[in-house]
């Protein structure tokens, strides 16, 4: 394999490549077209957990313990289905509070205490310093393989050597370079990089896939597969052990710790809090994440165990590293491209985490370190140069560098002494001590900032008594002595077994002591005095980020300021355009022309903290905004009343809600009910009005005739007689008009009398056709019946049926023409009794089917109107409707009209 | 982020369950020296279970209603 040039050439296009990635994700986002506004992009920038640590770490840490290596992936895997509840905590009152960090989350939670964002800040650089060395030392490792094989181990480190010749040095150089054009090109008020998090995401897939193309390789290129390795080990000892068994290298205990430690490790490394909280994008992507990176986790871990046996297998007795197992194997195999594409995996995984945790670790030196102590010393809010955003940059850039130098010293004076999962497992333990001020601050309202900063001193003390030294001893840079005895001799204070205490591998050791330190020393603080004023309104708005729809922090501030001071205030740290054009926008959305003529109210005093928030911390903001605003301060039975005032306001707002809905409801019913009550008002006029025409028609004809009859006594008697039969006639169609009406109207209104007896449907249908036979056979009509030999009987009213009956007979007998045919069948169907009435008559057209059984709507159109009410119809359908049934009618055109009702068996009257 | 109500109280107890299977004493009950399909016991169920936890998960997340 040609070394050097090629290997360079290849890292750099490798790094050229994310940096395009990532400079077209900002380009995207500027144009409002996020790339990672993505559930599957969150869930992969997530991945950025996997390190080198996990890369070829994870088969170092199996040679020596098996499946040790997994309680790293259980942790998180169970802290996810957590993260339901946690994670998005953490994420609403992040968003909440503008927060950029987890230094600022823990100064922000109790009452913005810039000592505490320090402290915070301190732990996070010097917890995590050991972590950053084990990039290094797993990147200058593997690039060593590849530039010095076939002598494939990690290269023992030359400490003589000085660093301007250790090619590590320049590998943090160069990442730190690489970092700087990351992560801090332009200062963002919210602090997010979607660059950054795209690149991320695609390390993740590439790391993915460059550890499972070697595992693959080793499975099934090596070997015959799981089963044939897994065999392979049965026949030597030491690995069927290894390979089927916790007790090869730790108990139950190590294990539960390790799992504990990896889960807190998920939540407060800072590298994870910025992808999984300052960057995320929107809440629901929470939802893929919970389950993919989980995922995730299994998939690259699937081949652990493969490799680490293969590896023992093959270099049995040759003293290879087993850290090393993944590149050595490929490059001891000569597959020059699967060695070439897993160290670019391993790459990926370095420059993955190198970069989200130097940047998540410069904000917060930049935030919660420098800024505090610059605003103290030099007053740098109040005059000065005018805009300090290059000031900013520079803070930021100048910790990059630094924290990767730092790193490089860790390796340079204790990366020797520890595998890769050994380094790794410090920083665990020390971001670690996070855990009981940041759940107890989501969760108890009763933690102080006394307590925070008592718990997390004292946790961090311990932890660097019980692990950070040693590392230095292990090292030989202190004393062996120092393990061995304890300081000064003190057998009880050995930094590895404190007071005594054995049997627990060291990092569960450090971890028991420093956490029961820690949390014992928040609880016990925090219960000395009750929290503060401020203490007590940012626990509501971190405890209750799930209730609140809006921040309360506006109500908590009373005091004079000056708008234009603000502005320019804001202006110095973010630069005045920025500035100007946040200041518009806030003016715009109070419907104020001039942004120099705003009310410099609590409003857009906290508006202008929150800007300020993003870019220096909630901690250091509210320090300058002090600076410029003169705050009277509030009592805590102040905050509590107006904190208890909000809740009461939004009780009553939710109370207002709900009421404003029920009215809402009551007037869309009013309205349908006055809609119904207009319409039942126009079918009464309409009624009216039809009634008083069809009464006026035969009145008028009566009254003519009459008035013929008395004014001209010539008329010869045939004609008077036949005047007074129509008049006889006429009267008897009032009558009868009259008398429906009024049937109609009592069926209607529900006034009718009902006479309910059983009867036998049969009878009643032939009693009704033998009453109206006479008018068929006037119109020479032939009138046949089918009826059933039986049918069983009804509940009804027989002589309303029988109404019913007529109506539809003569309403045949009027409609079909001479020499017509009328059948009348009566049948039983699974609905109940049918009754159908067919003529051959004209029939009914379409249009007419439904007018027909409205009243006074009768068929046959207006020329040719024939004898009747126009009422028949309507009040048989209300009768049989009445008793449960229904009446309809079925016509063709020109093929007659079968009228037909059913009147279900059950039919009772009421 | 809408959902079941029931979607909390089940990630909890899928939760209380991974907890339990990860550790002692149930971790000891597959921590010994048998095979299954060829491969070490442990080695089976850590991934079987890690596996079958990632699913319910998913499973309880992603549907749409009950």
């Amino acid at each position: 394999m040609t070394l050097a040039p090629l290997l360079a050439v290849v890292a750099l296009l490798y790094l050229g490549l994310l940096f395009a990635v990532a400079w077209w994700a900002d380009r995207r986002a500027d144009q409002q077209r996020s790339v990672i506004a993505n559930p599957t992009v969150y869930a992969l920038s997530m991945a950025v957990y996997c390190t080198t640590w996990t890369f070829y770490g994870s088969v170092g840490r199996a040679a020596g313990s098996g499946v040790g290596f997994l309680p790293i992936y259980l942790g998180p895997t169970l802290v996810m289905a957590l993260g339901w509840f946690l994670l998005l905590k953490m994420i609403r009152s992040a968003k909440a509070n503008r927060i950029t960090s987890i230094a600022d989350f823990i100064a922000s939670r109790y009452g913005k205490s810039q000592l505490l964002g320090g402290l915070a800040t301190v732990i996070a650089v010097v917890g995590v310093v050991p972590y950053i060395s084990l990039q290094l030392k797993a990147v200058s490792g593997s690039l060593g393989i590849l530039l010095q094989q076939p002598a494939a181990l990690l290269p023992r480190h030359d400490a003589a050597q000085p660093f301007f010749a250790d090619s590590t040095f320049y590998i943090a150089l160069i990442l730190a370079a690489f970092t700087v054009l990351f992560g801090t090109r332009h200062l963002d008020a919210t602090e997010r990089h979607e660059g950054m998090v795209a690149a991320v995401a695609l390390e993740s897939v590439v790391k993915l896939v460059a550890f499972s193309a070697a595992g693959l390789f080793v499975t099934y290129g090596l070997y015959d597969g799981f089963g044939d390795i897994f065999q392979r080990a049965q026949a030597v000892e030491r690995l069927r052990v290894l390979a089927g068994s916790l007790a090869a290298g730790q108990g139950y205990a190590t294990w539960f710790s390790l799992t504990l430690l990896a889960a807190l490790a998920m939540l407060f490394l800072p590298r994870q809090f910025q992808v999984a909280v300052v960057e995320n994008v929107n809440e629901s992507h929470l939802k893929r994440a919970i389950w993919l990176f989980p995922l995730y986790l299994l998939l690259i871990n699937v081949f652990v165990l493969p490799i680490t046996l293969g590896g023992l297998l093959r270099f049995s007795g040759q003293g290879v590293d087993a850290d090393t197992f993944v590149l050595t194997l490929p490059v001891a195999a000569h597959q020059d491209a699967l060695a070439l594409l897993v160290f670019i995996g391993g790459l990926s995984a370095a420059t993955g985490m190198v970069i989200v945790e130097t940047i998540a670790l410069s904000t917060m030196v930049c935030n919660d370190l420098v800024m505090p102590l610059l605003l103290r010393w030099t007053g740098l809010a109040q005059g000065g140069a005018r805009d300090l955003s290059g000031l900013l940059l520079a803070i930021r850039r100048g910790a990059i560098l630094a924290i990767l130098l730092l790193g490089y010293l860790y390796f340079r004076l204790a990366g020797e002494a520890y595998a890769l999962v050994g380094i790794g497992l410090i920083s665990f333990a020390a971001v670690a001590q996070f855990a009981p001020a940041m759940i107890g601050g989501l969760y108890w309202r009763g933690g102080t900032r006394d307590g925070a900063l008592a718990g997390l001193s004292a946790g961090f003390l311990v932890w660097g008594y019980t692990l950070l030294l040693p590392s230095f001893a292990k090292s030989g840079w202190l004393p062996a002595s120092f393990l061995t005895d304890g300081p000064f001799a003190l057998g009880l204070l050995r930094p590895q077994q404190l007071f005594g205490l054995t049997g627990l591998d060291e990092i569960s050791h450090s971890l028991f002591w420093s956490l029961c330190a820690n949390l014992g020393a928040y609880v016990v603080v925090s219960l000395r005095r009750p929290p503060t004023a401020v203490e007590a309104g940012q626990a509501r708005l971190f405890v209750d980020a799930l209730k609140l729809s809006r921040p309360v922090g506006v109500a908590l501030w009373r005091g004079r300021a000056d708008s234009g001071e603000l502005q320019t205030l804001v202006g110095r740290f973010l630069g005045p355009e920025r500035a100007r054009a946040a200041f518009a926008g806030y003016a715009r959305r109070h419907g104020v022309a001039d942004p120099a003529t705003l009310e410099a109210d609590a409003d857009l005093v906290h508006f202008a903290e929150s800007q300020l928030a993003g870019a220096i911390g909630s901690a250091s903001a509210r320090a300058v905004v002090a600076s410029v605003a003169q705050e009277e301060p509030l009592s805590p039975a102040e905050v509590m009343e107006i904190l208890d005032e909000a809740s009461q306001l939004r009780r009553y707002s939710r109370e207002l809600e709900r009421k404003s809905q029920q009215l809402e409801a009551a007037t869309h019913q009013l309205t349908a009910a006055n809609a119904r009550l207009q319409e039942l008002d126009r079918l009464k006029d309409d009624f009216m009005s039809s009634v008083t025409h069809e009464l006026r028609t035969p009145l008028t004809s009566i009254r003519a005739l009459s008035e013929i009859l008395r004014d001209d006594p010539d008329i010869p008697p045939p004609e008077r007689q036949r005047f007074h039969t129509i008049i006889v006639g006429e009267t008897e169609r009032l009558t009868r008009l009259v008398n429906q009406t009024l049937d109609l109207a009592k069926i209607e209104s529900g006034n009718a009398e009902w006479h309910t007896t059983e009867i036998d449907l049969k009878q009643l249908v032939a009693q009704s056709a033998e009453a109206t036979g006479q008018l068929f056979r006037d119109k020479e009509v032939a009138l046949s019946l089918e009826l059933p030999e039986r049918v069983p009987p009804l509940l009804a009213d027989r002589d309303r049926l029988i109404q019913v009956m007529l109506n539809l007979l003569s309403n045949a007998a009027k409609f079909v023409g001479r020499g017509g045919k009328v059948t009348v069948r009566l049948a039983e169907t699974p609905e109940g009794l049918r009754v159908d009435v067919a003529d051959n008559g004209k029939g009914i057209a379409p249009e007419e089917q439904q007018l027909i059984f409205e009243r006074f709507r009768q068929g046959g159109g207006m020329t040719d109107k024939p004898a009747g009410t126009g009422l028949g119809l309507p009040i048989s359908r209300h009768i049989i409707e009445h008793f449960g049934g229904r009446l309809w009618v079925e016509s063709v055109p020109g093929a007659g009209a079968t009228f037909s009702f059913v009147l279900p068996r059950a039919a009772v009257g009421q | 982020m809408q959902g079941s109500i029931l979607r909390g109280p089940r990630l909890v107890a899928l939760f209380l369950a991974g907890c339990l299977l990860f550790n002692y004493p149930v971790l000891a009950l597959f921590d010994r020296p048998v095979e299954l399909f060829g491969l070490p016991l442990l080695f089976v169920y850590l991934f079987a279970a890690w596996f079958g936890l990632i699913a319910l998960m998913a499973w309880i997340i992603e549907r749409r209603r009950d």
